[in-house]
This record gives C-alpha cells, sequence and structure tokens, in this order.
C-alpha cells in the first residue's frame, strides 16, 4: 500500500490543483477586500470574515490531503453508505437544523455550519456514479432509467422541503452526467424548450404564441412527416402539451413563493421597482459596472464595501472582483473556471474506470451550474438564486463540499492506472 | 458506453463554452460600454460636499472692522432617519408651529427625497441654536451645518457695504461657480468686490454606505481641495466720521459724500434714511428687505450719493466762474452791478437781494445770480465761437471734465451720471438755431436740466481744492495686501489753468467769513465753501452745499444734500461744517450748531409731500420733468 501511496503524486494532475489554489487566493483575497473591517486589518484576523475564511481554507486543505492520502477504492466501496449517510442528514436537519430566516437546512456545531445539502452534494455523486457503473443488461434500462432520476431527485425534494429551493436547483447538474452516460437528447433540449415557453409566456402574449406554435405544429406535421395519423397525434401530443404549459404557466407562477415570483421578475424586469425588490440586482449590476477595464484597483472597490451590494462575501462575491479588478480581472476569473471545467472533462474521458468518469462529470457540471448560476446572477442573466460561486464565496460548508467533490475525483484520477478495463 | 456516447462531451463542452463567453460578452457591455452604471455608483457612493470660505472682513481706512462673519446654523434634516420625538418641544425650541414642522419635513421631501439631507431650516442664531443644540441628540434624524453670516459691529454704511443674498437661478446656471443656494454679493462693496470678497469653495468627496452613513473621506482627502478664505478688504471710509454723518442726517433725507482730495479715497458716504445693515442677515433678511422695499417715502434702500439727481444750484457758480476765466471772458476785476435780478426780453431771473456792483469774488460769496446769468451770457456770446451752439459746446466740454453727465468710475455699482444737457437736447426741445444764450440762461445758476449726484458735486469740491486736478473717487484702499488698481492712482486734470483756482477759492473762503455760510463758520479752521439752494419743483427748496478745508492743501472735500433743507445755509452748510471739525479737529466745539442738527427733522417736509402730493405747480417754459427748476417766475437764491 505504502509504496502505491507514495507512486501516485506524479499521476496528481498538479493542473487542477494549480486553478484550484489559484480560486482559492483570489476567493480569500476578495472577501478580505470585500468585508474589509478597517479595525480589524490583518487578514488572519479570525473575528472577521476574512480570518474564518482562513480556517476554512486550512481545514479543506487537510480535508484534501486525507482524500489524496486515502485508498482511491475506498470511494467507490463507500458510495451508497456516504449517499444513505447524506440521504439521512437531509431528513434529520429538518428537525434537528437551526432556523436561520425560515429554512432548516443548517446543523450548527457551535462556530461551524454545516449544510448537508451542499456538503453531501458528493455523495449523492458518489451513489449515482456507482449506480450507474455497475454492469446491467440493456433490457433494465427503464428501471435504471427510473432509479437514477430517484437517487437524484429524492435529495432534492429533501432540500426543497427545507426551503432551500435554489440549492435544490443545483442538483440539476446532473441532467449533463446523465446525459453523458446516455441520456436521450431530447430530454435535454425538452428541459430547455420549456423554460424558454416559461419565459416567454411571463413575458409575452399567450394567444399570439399559441398561434405561433400551433402553426409550426402544422408545418412540421406537412413537412416532416408522412402525414400519418400516427405523426399527427404526435405532434398533436406535443402542440398540447406546449399549450398545456403556456397557459398552465400563470397558474404554476401564482403558486410559487412570493421572493421567488419578484426574482423572476426582476430577472425579467418586469414591474421592478430598483429600491425594493430589484435592489440587489440594481446595486450588483452598478458595482460590476463600475469597475471598468482595469477596476478601481485591489481594495479601493465603493459599492460592495459600504454595503450597496448585499451578500457581498458569499453570493454576491463576484462584484468585489468585477469593481476592483475591472473587466479584465473579472474575465480572468470566468476564464479560469472553463478553463478548470474543461479540464475536469478531459480528465473524466480519459478515465478507465466508468465509476471514476461519471464521477468526474458529476464535479464538472456541479461546477458549472454553480458558476452560471452565480456569475449569471451577478450580471443580471439569471434570477437571484442563493448559491456560492465555488472556491471564491464565503463560507466553511460550501468550500469543503467544493474541495471535496474535486479532490476524491483527483484522488481517483491519480488511480487511474491502476484500474483494469 | 464510453465509446457510445463520447461524442456528447463536446455538445456538453460547447454548452458550458456558450455559457463562459455569454458571461464575457455581458461584463464586456456593463463594463466598457454602458456608462450609466459607473455614473450610478458614484452618484450614490461619493457626495462632494462643498466646503464654503469665510467671505472675506472689510476694515475701514483705520483698521476698524465694519464687515465680519458670524456663525449661523442651518438645520439639516434626513425624513427617513426620524424616530418619534417630542415635536412640541422641537417646535418650540427653534420657535415654530407644528405647521411650519410638517411643512419644512414635505418641501425636504419633496426637494431632495427622504434619504437624503436637505436644510430644514436656514441660519439659526447662535442664540437658538445654543438651546437647540443641547437636545439635538434626541431629534433622530435632524442634523446641523454651520455656515457663516455677515455681521456688522458699527452698524454704519449699509449702502455702501451692501449686502448678501442667495444667487438666483439664472446665474447659476450661467456661471459654474455659483450653485443654488450660495451666496454673492448683491449691492454695494458686497457686490463690486464679490471676486475678492468670496473666495474659493473648497470640495470634500466623502463617502457614504448604503445606510447613508459617512464612512470617510475618499482616498484619504487626496482629490479634495481646501476652501480659501476670501480676501480682506480695506475700505478708504473713516468709520467714525460715517458714523458722525449718519447721526447728523438722521431725520432728514439726503446725502454727505467726503473725499480726500489728495487721494481720491472716500472718507465718507452717507445716504439718509438709512438703516443698520444688520437687519438684511440671516433669516430675518427677507422680511426686513420687504419692509424697507415698501417704504416707498423714505426709500432707504436707494442710495441718494450715488444715484440721486439734484439741479447743483448756486454750487455750480464755482464752475461758471472758472470756465469763465479759462474762455478769458472774465477775471478777478471783472464787475457787473446787480439791481436784484438779472433780466433780458422776458426772463428774469431775482436775486435775494441788491448787491450793487460787485467783483468776482464777492459775487461768490454773496451768491449773485445777477453777476453769473452775465458770466454766462459772456461765455454763450464769446466772440471766440461763431455761434451760440459752439460757445455752449465749449462750455459743455468744461462741465463734462467735471464729471458731470459722465459716469463715475467709482468702484461701486449703480452710481448714475447725472444730467447735463446737449446741443441735440436743445434743439429739439426748442427747434435748432431758436434757441439763444438767454433761453438757457438757468444753467448759469444751476438750475433748468442740470443734475448732479451728491458725488459728482464732492467730486467739484475736491477739484477747486486741488486747483485742478482730481483721483476718482474710489471706496477700497486695498484688496488683502494688494492697494486697489491703479485707475485710482491716476491724477485727472480738468482743462482750466491753476492759477484760476485762486480767485474761486478766495470766493468760497469769503462764503464762510462774510458770505452765506458766514454761520457755519469754525474757529480755526480757514475753510472753503458755497452753498446752493436748489428749486425743486414739487416742493421745498433742497439745500446743498460743497466744501473743502483747509483752504491750501485741502484734506477733505465734501458734499452735503439736505432734501426739502430749504436754504443751503440752514442745514448742508452746518452739517458740513461739522463733519470737517469732526475729521480735522476730531471734537466738537459748536455744541449748540451740533444739537441743532442732530435734532433736526427736515424728512417731514419729505413725508408731508409725498402724502398730499401738491397740483403740480405751473411752469413756464418747462414742461419736461426733468427739468427740475424754471427761470421765468421769482427765483430766489442766497
Amino acid at each position: 500500500m505504502s509504496d502505491r501511496r507514495n507512486n501516485i503524486v506524479p499521476h496528481i494532475d498538479w493542473f487542477s490543483i494549480s486553478i484550484y489554489g489559484a480560486l482559492v487566493l483570489i476567493g480569500w483575497l476578495n472577501i478580505y477586500s470585500a468585508v474589509n473591517n478597517p479595525l480589524h486589518p490583518s487578514i488572519f484576523d479570525f473575528s472577521q470574515r476574512y480570518g474564518k475564511q482562513f480556517i476554512w481554507i486550512i481545514t479543506g486543505f487537510v480535508m484534501a490531503l486525507l482524500v489524496m492520502a486515502s485508498d482511491a477504492s475506498f470511494f467507490s466501496v463507500f458510495a451508497y453508505p456516504l449517499y444513505g449517510i447524506t440521504v439521512l442528514g437531509l431528513i434529520a436537519v429538518r428537525f434537528v437544523g437551526r432556523d436561520i430566516a425560515g429554512s432548516h437546512s443548517w446543523f450548527r456545531i457551535g462556530e461551524i455550519g454545516i449544510q448537508p445539502a451542499e456538503l453531501g452534494i458528493f455523495a449523492i455523486n458518489l451513489g449515482l456514479a456507482k449506480y450507474l457503473s455497475n454492469e446491467k443488461k440493456a433490457s433494465d434500462l427503464k428501471k435504471i432509467r427510473l432509479v437514477a432520476a430517484a437517487m437524484v431527485m429524492m435529495p432534492m425534494l429533501l432540500i426543497i422541503i427545507q426551503n432551500e429551493t435554489g440549492v435544490a436547483v443545483t442538483y440539476s447538474a446532473f441532467i449533463f452526467v446523465l446525459y453523458r452516460e446516455g441520456l436521450s437528447g431530447n430530454i435535454l433540449l425538452g428541459g430547455f424548450l420549456l423554460i424558454t415557453l416559461f419565459i416567454l409566456a411571463l413575458v409575452g402574449n399567450k394567444i399570439i404564441l399559441s398561434a405561433i406554435l400551433a402553426g409550426l405544429a402544422l408545418m412540421g406535421f406537412l413537412l416532416f412527416t408522412r402525414r400519418k395519423v400516427k405523426d399527427l397525434t404526435k405532434i398533436g401530443g406535443i402542440l398540447v402539451f406546449c399549450l398545456a404549459i403556456i397557459f398552465g404557466t400563470n397558474y404554476g407562477f401564482n403558486h410559487l413563493e412570493l421572493h421567488q415570483k419578484k426574482r423572476i421578475q426582476v430577472f425579467l424586469q418586469q414591474n421592478v421597482n430598483n429600491s425594493k425588490e430589484g435592489y440587489n440586482l440594481h446595486q450588483a449590476e452598478i458595482a460590476i459596472g463600475s469597475g471598468g477595464l482595469y477596476g478601481k484597483g485591489y481594495l479601493q472597490g465603493t459599492q460592495a464595501k459600504l454595503n450597496y451590494v448585499p451578500a457581498h462575501a458569499t453570493d454576491f462575491i463576484f462584484v468585489t472582483p468585477c469593481e476592483e479588478w475591472g473587466f479584465i480581472g473579472a474575465a480572468f476569473i470566468v476564464i479560469l473556471y472553463f478553463v478548470l471545467i474543461v479540464r475536469l472533462i478531459f480528465l473524466a474521458e480519459r478515465q478507465r474506470s466508468v465509476f471514476s468518469r461519471i464521477y468526474g462529470y458529476g464535479v464538472a457540471s456541479i461546477f458549472f451550474i454553480h458558476v452560471a448560476i452565480n456569475v449569471g446572477m451577478n450580471l443580471g442573466l439569471m434570477p437571484v438564486i442563493g448559491i456560492p460561486l465555488p472556491f471564491i464565496s464565503y463560507g466553511g460548508s460550501s468550500f469543503w463540499a467544493f474541495t471535496l467533490l474535486l479532490f476524491i475525483f483527483l484522488r481517483l484520477d491519480a488511480d487511474r492506472l491502476q484500474i483494469l478495463r | 458506453m464510453n465509446t457510445l456516447f463520447a461524442d456528447r462531451k463536446y455538445i456538453i463542452g460547447g454548452i458550458f463554452l456558450v455559457a463562459c463567453v455569454a458571461f464575457i460578452i455581458r461584463m464586456f457591455y456593463m463594463q466598457l460600454i454602458d456608462e450609466t452604471l459607473k455614473l450610478d455608483a458614484s452618484n450614490e457612493t461619493f457626495r462632494h460636499i462643498t466646503q464654503y470660505p469665510p467671505r472675506g472682513c472689510i476694515y475701514d481706512r483705520n483698521g476698524r472692522l465694519l464687515v465680519t462673519n458670524e456663525a449661523a446654523y442651518d438645520i439639516m434634516v434626513t425624513p427617513s432617519l426620524i424616530k418619534d420625538f417630542d415635536t412640541a418641544s422641537f417646535c418650540n425650541d427653534l420657535g415654530i408651529t407644528k405647521a411650519d414642522f410638517i411643512a419644512g419635513i414635505k418641501k425636504a421631501i419633496v426637494q431632495n427625497t427622504a434619504y437624503h439631507a436637505s436644510v430644514f431650516m436656514k441660519e439659526v442664531t447662535p442664540e437658538i441654536y445654543a438651546a437647540f443644540q443641547e437636545k439635538l441628540y434626541k431629534y433622530h434624524g435632524f442634523t446641523s451645518q454651520v455656515r457663516t453670516v455677515r455681521r456688522y459691529p458699527m452698524k454704519v454704511a449699509p449702502h455702501i457695504l451692501g449686502y448678501i443674498g442667495e444667487v438666483d437661478k439664472e446665474l447659476c446656471e450661467r456661471n459654474p461657480d455659483y450653485r443654488e443656494g450660495d451666496y454673492i454679493g448683491i449691492s454695494g462693496i458686497e457686490e463690486s468686490y464679490e471676486n475678492d470678497l468670496k473666495g474659493k469653495k473648497g470640495v470634500r468627496i466623502m463617502m457614504f454606505d448604503a445606510m447613508n452613513k459617512e464612512v470617510g473621506d475618499y482616498k484619504s482627502g487626496k482629490f479634495d481641495t481646501l476652501p480659501i478664505t476670501g480676501a480682506n478688504l480695506t475700505c478708504t471710509i473713516d468709520a467714525e466720521l460715517q458714523e458722525y454723518g449718519e447721526k447728523l442726517m438722521q431725520n432728514k433725507a439726503g446725502s454727505i459724500v467726503a473725499i480726500d482730495p489728495e487721494t481720491g479715497e472716500i472718507l465718507t458716504l452717507v445716504s439718509s434714511p438709512y438703516y443698520d445693515p444688520n437687519m438684511m442677515v440671516g433669516s430675518v433678511r427677507a422680511k426686513n428687505y420687504a419692509k424697507l422695499l415698501r417704504d416707498s417715502i423714505d426709500v432707504p434702500l436707494f442710495n441718494r450719493a450715488l444715484m440721486a439727481m439734484y439741479p447743483p444750484g448756486s454750487t455750480f457758480k464755482t464752475i461758471e466762474a472758472l470756465i469763465g476765466q479759462q474762455e478769458g471772458v472774465l477775471n478777478e476785476n471783472t464787475t457787473y452791478t446787480c439791481p436784484g435780478g438779472f433780466h433780458i426780453g422776458n426772463i428774469s431771473v431775482a436775486c435775494d437781494a441788491v448787491h450793487g456792483t460787485l467783483k468776482l469774488e464777492k459775487a461768490i460769496a454773496f451768491s449773485c445770480n445777477t453777476y453769473f446769468c452775465n458770466v454766462f451770457m459772456s461765455i454763450m456770446n464769446n466772440k471766440k465761437y461763431s455761434s451760440t451752439e459752439e460757445a455752449f459746446n465749449a462750455w459743455r466740454r468744461y462741465v463734462t471734465s467735471f464729471g458731470i453727465g459722465i459716469h463715475p468710475d467709482i468702484d461701486l455699482p449703480s452710481a448714475l451720471r447725472g444730467s447735463l444737457p446737449t446741443q441735440n437736447y436743445y434743439d429739439k426741445y426748442h427747434g435748432a438755431g431758436h434757441w439763444k444764450a438767454a433761453t438757457i440762461i438757468s444753467l448759469a445758476i444751476g438750475q433748468g436740466e442740470l443734475g448732479v449726484t451728491p458725488l459728482q458735486l464732492a467730486n467739484q469740491a475736491a477739484i477747486i481744492g486741488n486747483r485742478g486736478y482730481y483721483f476718482v473717487p474710489h471706496i477700497i484702499k486695498s484688496v488683502g495686501d494688494k492697494p486697489t488698481v491703479k485707475k485710482y492712482a491716476t491724477k485727472h486734470y480738468v482743462p482750466i489753468d491753476p492759477q484760476y483756482f485762486d480767485i474761486v477759492a478766495d470766493g468760497m473762503c469769503d462764503v464762510m467769513n462774510e458770505g452765506t455760510a458766514a454761520a457755519s463758520k469754525i474757529p480755526g479752521i480757514i475753510m472753503c465753501g458755497k452753498t446752493g439752494t436748489a428749486q425743486n419743483p414739487t416742493g421745498r427748496n433742497n439745500s446743498l452745499f460743497i466744501a473743502f478745508a483747509p483752504k491750501d492743501h485741502p484734506r477733505i472735500a465734501i458734499s452735503v444734500v439736505v432734501e426739502r433743507g430749504g436754504q443751503g445755509a440752514h442745514w448742508a452748510a452746518p452739517i458740513a461744517s461739522l463733519m470737517i471739525e469732526k475729521y480735522l479737529n476730531d471734537t466738537i466745539k459748536r455744541a449748540d450748531r451740533e444739537t441743532r442738527m442732530l435734532e433736526g427733522n427736515t424728512i417731514q417736509y419729505l413725508a408731508d409731500e409725498k402724502l398730499n402730493p401738491k397740483p403740480n405747480r405751473k411752469k413756464k417754459h418747462n414742461s419736461t420733468g426733468q427739468r427740475t427748476a424754471a427761470v421765468g417766475h421769482k427765483h430766489k437764491d442766497e
């Protein structure tokens, strides 16, 4: 065992670790700048968020080391138990968890808060990878689909019950994993169309939208089918489904929580009052815009620091580099994430083990969905959904979660040559 | 499965790439193209706080403080921060009603939103503020801001000093130095020396956080500018003499102008009725200003010394005497016989006595109308000139050189030029070629279309005192450390040879010794004066006097006008003599004179006249308002 452990060092993907290190450092420096309390100038002052983030980073590094030191097969072997523990945690937190602004999603141990929905996502990823990587008969396809969907949906539902819809949304990352492993592209496309329809129905005129869709359906039937009854029912079915969505949109929309409705309205720029529900986004946009090409310089930002931008150390941390480092700095961060994610896909694709590959795709997809939603909402391209920016946002629970996610995959990757096909 | 769906990595990677590119494009738009976001950021975070410099102070020629600054407090309100407090006590402290309170808050919200500080009450005096400030901590949402207001320790010279007030919108748009709410000099020195007095505003760039709490200076004040205090001015006024002059002029309408002939510096410039300049300061200004403006009888805001136009009456005979000599039609031995009046054709000018045959010196001393009508005739009918018109124009040039009929170049705003008729005027009035010396004979005795301001009269006295030159009268001695502009240090000569002045000065000296103003002689001072009793078409005669003293190398030249005062010797001459005595001797020995002048009241005549206007007196050939005295009817002069 010991010589094999020593052997893995040259197989570790140091490129990913470098990007990880860069992002962690950027995050810490930005938290220092965003929170910046002149009474506590030291970045190691543990009474301040930047000092605490340092603790989370160090403990995160320790976790990463432990992961790298452990046996790669551990994660495959303990995938189901870890999945089970996470689901149990998600149930338990509903009853034991602290009530923070109406959501029961946190275990609190002294200073440290643990959000199982966030921290446990690696275990859900492991469980899914384990299940999908098992050799299965082609005849079981239906069952496999159902079980895989359930493995993702169950924790999602539990999280929604905790009133953490935002975190639940990030679980939709697994759709990319499932797609990679054979899920029909139509589902991905359908999901995309569904969201488009939903937005169009909220923004546009429903009657005109319906007429256009009916026209498209008729054209499709006449031009691209053999004009059989079967085709007619198929196309008719899709049309009816779409119409149902269009006219059901308002019903569904009205049954959302008020703050969710507002967030969607803000995103769609409908009846937005910039001093009320639109304040957060408006202030974030102002701060980002004020950065210009080169930014105002590190620690020279004004908007985030002076509390114009809310949650400027967590959900809206991206505002600070935009303001202080300008377009160049912000674009650099986005590109850093993109390179990391593409690197992870590359690593996943080079795995001999299906388990490792699926897990790797999961990590890449989870990072992607977090970055896409977080940066997107900072830039006003997405509705405001309160989720962290990986490695950069303040917070122990999320930092550990992303670190674990990444390093488990790097550990599996370091072991890739040991696996026989 | 690996190989089966391996191509899908490109689709997934493609989706990720699209998102990445979309973000970068969006950031590019927000950070490099959309300028409004940058503007919004600095608008909400930075507040450019104007640092008002104190205006410059004004001192008199002896270093006595005339205008200074005093703290006043603007009470500011940020309506969103108001919490429950005892409004009754609040209103009581500030001396306002509850309705005022509510109206003030509403106004603040309308003007500046509920989240920003606006002025709730302006320029609260230190006395009121002292009590209010003790409880300020209880009144959440209210703060105070120090400003300076003008204070006038000596309460003199309101017309000279002027006052300040808020700039109007129009000027703010024209001149970027001013913003609404700023103060600007509106009259007097405050207006004419605005650029020196105002100083330079500083700007402090402060940062405010989202709760509108002050966080500190932007970049530790690197971009701040300090306010620069306005320059202190030293004016030429002798405050003590000014104060004395104002006292002498109480209950009288008119003015006193005293000039130092050696420099052109104005020692005193009284316009009466006057007011306490402290009335025009702070929160009471608007009310007081309206009150002063409404006073149409006294018109206290009207600066008579620079703007009122009086017929000079007999004081003008001195100029007449000088022109006659320079033109060669008159010398000290020229005699005319006075039968008690001057008659030519159907025009007659009366004298108040039968002066008999007299020479120039005595004609001045006794102010003989007959004599000077003859002098005027000789000037107008001078053989040198081919026509009366030509002679008139030559005469007019002499008069103009004394500063009459032209704008004085004084450093105070709104001085007027008086009135000196032109050939054109008479050509229009009488028809070209239809007027002769006799037609305009009233000019000989300073009546008719002539109008001079008290400033011009005083300058005339200075010219005679200097024997032929003057410095432009001015009010400021130095700005900061710099002496005033060169134009005030330049001698201006009148085109009359110095030797001709001596006889006039002798005559004016006789005025004090044996002539019309003998009663105002000051023991121990050789003073030269000339009375004037100018006819006034609407009421009693105006009492005028010009003088300088000592006779040689005079140190003071003065003009006094007392409206409706009657004869020049009754009011104007004694007042002038008291002023000269005060200035040269510093003490008044003639207490009875002084008391009579201090207690005298001539403003009653003005009030009577304005309240019970007489129907316009019939005037013989005088239909224009400009002609203030008529020739034909019995003209009385001393």
